[in-house]
């Protein structure tokens, strides 16, 4: 019997329309934001950095989504712990680096802003702050833009299930529903807004927000990398139909504390964190592709020698790579004479 | 030259830019088929689609979030806050957001928005459609902030607003609206921002001061010409940046400076011109600088005797001068 064939026959992921080469690369960036998130919580203990904020638990919806994507086109929209997504639509892990040491070099802010605040135009990853969810007007106007251009990209913005209490995020959806936009939203719920759980925040669920925008919104397991990515293409293709936005609330856990500042075992117990590291979405997809038989323990090896090298690398680049110059703080307030920004 | 009214030549500067550039377009509550409460937008909507002049929820946060967003990538809003008093809301939007996407990105993404948001009392709004709320952007890098007195100056700096690279807000005076007339050449110019106006020459004392309250300031100069005093009336035309050189000039021109804006006295734009004047050239006053601003109350109230109060008028204004004058 032809092994290929036979998992061909039966692997969710090609039904979906994804070669084992793209399921295979969807783990190496789920592993790689993985690795990196550690290697971060490391840097700040040893004082080498000054904060971190973490992602670890959200990488498997993350990479999912950024895989449904356009990621030549679309525009990007992340929040703060979207290390995997960033990750898959290009950003390299010296640029990670980069921004965490506060550098110059960094892309996303040339070292003005707290790690996890992306922003590349190269890779439309649009600029964003600390104040939460405000992003997610922008993402609106974004798509608004592709409508009146008559273009074929999408917008996509993410936020946490406590950011959806924002009006930024009711006056966005409101806004893209009346108008039909090409946004997707989607929410990482990951049970806690820093310390407040979500029964403190909800009284129902994220995605039923959407019924009264006049849209769908759907409810998905952020562990299950299939799943994610199926609903993720699905709102794409109705978003490029024309037929307007989609909400999707990814359940998740955040599996860390909120950030290096935070002791999460103040507000909940190691039972509780330790029962959602079984559902790690990460492992999960690992032991998928094993099943399938296109990934295999000696491959795993290879691959976390591989990143571990490359985050070695980058670790070395960014710590050596020069400071901004205090002075350079005055720059960039306005454009200066003449300047004209593509 | 034509001679126009002042909200005319807001909606001919918008028209303009539309017709200039298919990229700028308006968005706010009923600005399309009703073209404004104001009738500012009247007209866009039937000569550019409902796209350019579009109708939106009434959200202002989103108005001027989705704004922003439109102009990263490329295109040229102008966000309609219907009265600056409804502005809060989009406040977040506006300075955490607009007036730090150049600074924060380090350069690499812009936002080229214009926020139009009508300004002033006099009109029977009551405390929420008859404010001034300056001093709340006044102090936020990032934002530009220009305020025009003239028609020619409404058309002329609602034109560099749209071309301009950074965001800027752009407060219309509501009472200048149909009040004020003016010529407004037909020809495609525009007011540098950044640049204050000397709308009067003068050796006796130095008035400096923005939007309506100009015209109290021209007219009583006009008759305390006649006691022979002799006024030098400065226009900031930008509030932010200030142009610090015209302000210096200015009052070195006499050595006494008055400043007048409706806006409250309290933390205002004349506190910040005030203090750029103590800073460079304390020894050359001969007079204490002074303010005639809003009284510091919350906000201006409906009664007529009351709005009479709070608003300044050429009277009040002659006395200030002369009073000044008189040190």
């Amino acid at each position: 019997m032809n092994s290929e064939t036979s998992v061909q026959q039966q692997s969710k992921h090609e039904m979906l329309g994804l070669s084992h080469q793209q399921v295979i690369d969807m783990y190496k960036y789920m592993r790689m934001a993985r690795m990196y998130d550690e290697r971060c919580l490391v840097l700040q203990r040893a004082g080498k950095i000054n904060f971190h904020v973490s992602g670890i638990g959200q990488e498997a919806a993350q990479v999912a989504a950024a895989f449904a994507l356009d990621r030549e086109k679309d525009y990007f929209l992340p929040y703060y712990r979207d290390y995997g997504f960033v990750l898959a639509v290009g950003m390299t892990l010296r640029e990670l680096m980069l921004s965490l040491f506060a550098k110059a070099e960094d892309p996303n802010s040339g070292g003005r802003q707290m790690p996890g605040h992306f922003g590349s135009k190269r890779l439309r990853i649009v600029t964003g702050s600390s104040p939460v969810t405000t992003q997610v007007p922008h993402a609106v106007g974004i798509a608004l833009a592709a409508k009146m251009k008559k273009k074929d990209h999408v917008s996509f913005v993410t936020f946490g299930e406590g950011s959806s209490n924002q009006g930024d995020f009711h006056e966005g959806c409101n806004f893209a529903g009346v108008h039909k936009l090409p946004v997707i939203f989607m929410c990482e719920n990951n049970q806690y807004a820093i310390s407040v759980p979500v029964h403190k925040q909800l009284a129902g669920k994220v995605s039923d927000r959407a019924l009264g925008y006049g849209f769908p919104g759907i409810q998905v397991d952020g562990n299950d990398v299939l799943e994610v990515y199926r609903v993720m293409k699905e709102a794409r293709e109705r978003a490029i139909a024309g037929e307007g936005p989609t909400l999707i609330e990814a359940m998740m856990y955040r599996l860390s504390p909120h950030s290096t500042s935070d002791n999460d075992l103040a507000y909940r117990t190691k039972e509780e964190v330790d029962e959602n590291w079984k559902k790690d979405g990460v492992v999960q997809f690992q032991k998928y592709l094993m099943a399938c038989g296109i990934w295999s323990e000696e491959q795993e090896v290879e691959l976390a020698a591989l990143i571990a090298k490359q985050i070695k690398e980058a670790t070395e680049y960014a710590d050596q790579a020069p400071f901004p110059k205090p002075e350079d703080t005055l720059l960039h307030v306005y454009a200066v004479d003449g300047e004209v920004n593509a | 030259m034509p001679v126009m009214e002042y909200i005319d030549a807001i909606r001919l500067a918008m028209r303009e830019e539309m017709e200039r550039d298919e990229d700028v377009f308006v968005l706010g509550e009923d600005v399309g088929t009703k073209g404004g409460v104001f009738t500012t937008t009247k007209g866009l909507m039937e000569q550019f689609g409902e796209a350019r002049a579009l109708d939106t929820p009434l959200a202002e946060s989103a108005i001027a979030g989705v704004a922003i967003g439109a102009a990263m990538v490329g295109l040229k809003p102008i966000a309609e806050m219907q009265y600056s008093d409804f502005m809060f809301p989009a406040t977040n939007q506006i300075i955490s957001e607009a007036a730090k996407i150049r600074y924060r990105s380090n350069n690499d993404w812009t936002c080229p928005v214009v926020i139009r948001a009508p300004i002033g009392g006099g009109i029977f709004g009551g405390l929420y459609h008859s404010q001034c709320p300056e001093s709340v952007f006044l102090g936020t890098p990032g934002l530009k902030i220009v305020a025009p007195y003239s028609a020619y100056d409404a058309k002329g700096l609602l034109k560099a607003a749209v071309r301009d690279s950074d965001p800027v807000i752009f407060f219309e005076n509501k009472k200048c609206y149909k009040l004020i007339t003016g010529d407004v050449p037909a020809d495609d110019y525009v007011v540098p921002i950044g640049k204050a106006n000397v709308l009067r020459e003068g050796t006796d004392i130095t008035v400096i001061s923005y939007s309506l309250p100009l015209h109290f300031a021209m007219q009583a100069a006009e008759e305390l010409a006649k006691e022979g005093i002799s006024a030098h009336i400065l226009d900031l035309r930008t509030i932010q940046p200030l142009d610090k050189e015209a302000i210096l000039e200015a009052a070195r021109k006499t050595g006494k400076v008055l400043i007048i804006h409706e806006d409250n006295k309290t933390g205002g734009v004349g506190a910040e011109v005030s203090a750029i004047i103590a800073e460079e050239m304390l020894f050359e006053l001969d007079a204490p600088i002074m303010r005639l601003c809003g009284p510091d109350v919350p906000a201006m109230p409906i009664s007529p005797p009351m709005e009479r109060f709070f608003m300044l008028n050429k009277d009040k204004v002659q006395e200030a001068m002369r009073k000044l004058a008189l040190f």
